[in-house]
């Protein structure tokens, strides 16, 4: 997997130098970009990561975990990994605080640590999606969308823990 | 609105559950440990993001994307064969794909709310647009950067070891929520 970054690094620049593109310039474009992104969801993540430290420090998030832990097992989810769940559709910092919340607290390399970021690596703010698409499309009746969304996102969560599993046993 | 909600539960339960199990003062210590684990958090993962903003910037300046959106053409007009008989819909939708596969948000969108305003039934979604919506709020993104930098950041032996799994999961769930869109669509009249 390790050649996949330093290959596209490269690769990228190597066709567009051919294609006679400012590769610096173009790189650095971006990269002034990026830190609009970083102070544009900063602001968001000092607030959900304060009450996510509270409601886990007051035992609430034990207790949710206790709750939920054996339908979750049942499917082979990790139950540590239910507020993740629950925010993913919802917001996209907010499933990005859960996530790193999880992945610090468990370890990066733990199954419940890589299975928190194959969740949030494999699906999309799904209401967020919906009510910006529907919205700039003036469309009121959304039918079957939130269903079908739904059943992705579900299904993406149960294979983010499958394949998490499959892949990195013990 | 949502995150409203989510905000005032999470701190009302911490309040609660704070009263009742008397950890009220690990509660109020972590009420000021947030904002500053936002910080680390913001900090940890910046020059990752600037860079990989760097590099899509790049691909998109260099035509790489629009290489990948005439490769997606013939897989696109299969799952939306109404966009063949709407100029501009095919345009529209293989940019928002190929934007999506590179993680390039920003091209993504406007795009996708074109394809959104070509294949749009009156007054409601028609099938063509609701299986749209249903492909982006799946993620189909190759390279989750993001996730990646926040691991790397928390120490992880190989940030991008996720990959495959990352990949079939995501496979997996757009499949699913295009058979869902297929099955439900008639119990939504």
């Amino acid at each position: 997997m390790s050649i996949i970054i330093p290959a596209l690094l490269f690769g990228a620049a190597a066709i567009a130098l051919l294609k006679k593109t400012d590769v610096f310039a173009a790189l650095t474009a971006g990269a002034k970009d990026g830190l609009s992104v970083i102070l544009g969801i900063f602001p968001a993540l000092v607030g959900i990561l304060t009450a996510a430290r509270m409601f886990r420090a007051s035992g609430a998030m034990d207790a949710l975990t206790a709750l939920i832990a054996p339908v979750l097992s049942f499917v082979g989810i990790p139950a540590e990994t239910a507020p993740l769940m629950l925010v993913r559709p919802l917001s996209g910092s907010g499933a990005m605080a859960a996530a790193s919340e999880i992945i610090t607290r468990y370890g990066a390399d733990s199954f419940v640590g890589r299975c928190a970021a194959v969740m949030l690596g494999s699906t999309e703010t799904t209401f967020y999606v919906i009510a910006v698409y529907f919205g700039a499309a003036g469309i009121k009746r959304s039918r079957h969308t939130v269903p079908s969304a739904l059943i992705a996102d579900a299904v993406g969560f149960l294979a983010a823990a499958l394949f998490s599993r499959l892949f990195f046993p013990g | 609105m949502a995150m409203a909600w989510i905000w005032t539960v999470l701190t009302g339960a911490a309040l609660l559950f704070g009263l009742l199990t008397g950890r009220m003062d690990a509660v109020a210590s972590a009420a000021l440990e947030g904002a500053g684990d936002a910080v680390d958090l913001c900090l940890g993962i910046a020059g990752a993001i600037c860079l990989w903003s760097g590099l899509m910037e790049l691909m998109r300046r260099s035509g790489l994307m629009d290489g990948l959106s005439r490769l997606l053409r013939p897989v696109l007009i299969r799952l939306f064969p109404e966009s063949e008989k709407i100029p501009g819909a095919l345009d529209a939708l293989s940019i928002n794909v190929s934007a999506n596969l590179l993680g390039l948000g920003n091209a993504a969108t406007p795009a996708g709310i074109k394809a959104a305003k070509l294949l749009r039934g009156e007054g409601e979604a028609g099938g063509g647009l609701v299986r749209l919506v249903v492909l982006n709020t799946a993620s189909v993104q190759l390279i989750p950067a993001t996730v990646c930098a926040l691991r790397a950041s928390a120490g992880a032996r190989q940030p991008f070891d996720i990959l495959p799994a990352v990949w079939l999961a995501s496979a997996f769930s757009v499949t699913a929520g295009l058979i869902a869109e297929r099955i439900l669509r008639r119990f939504f009249k």
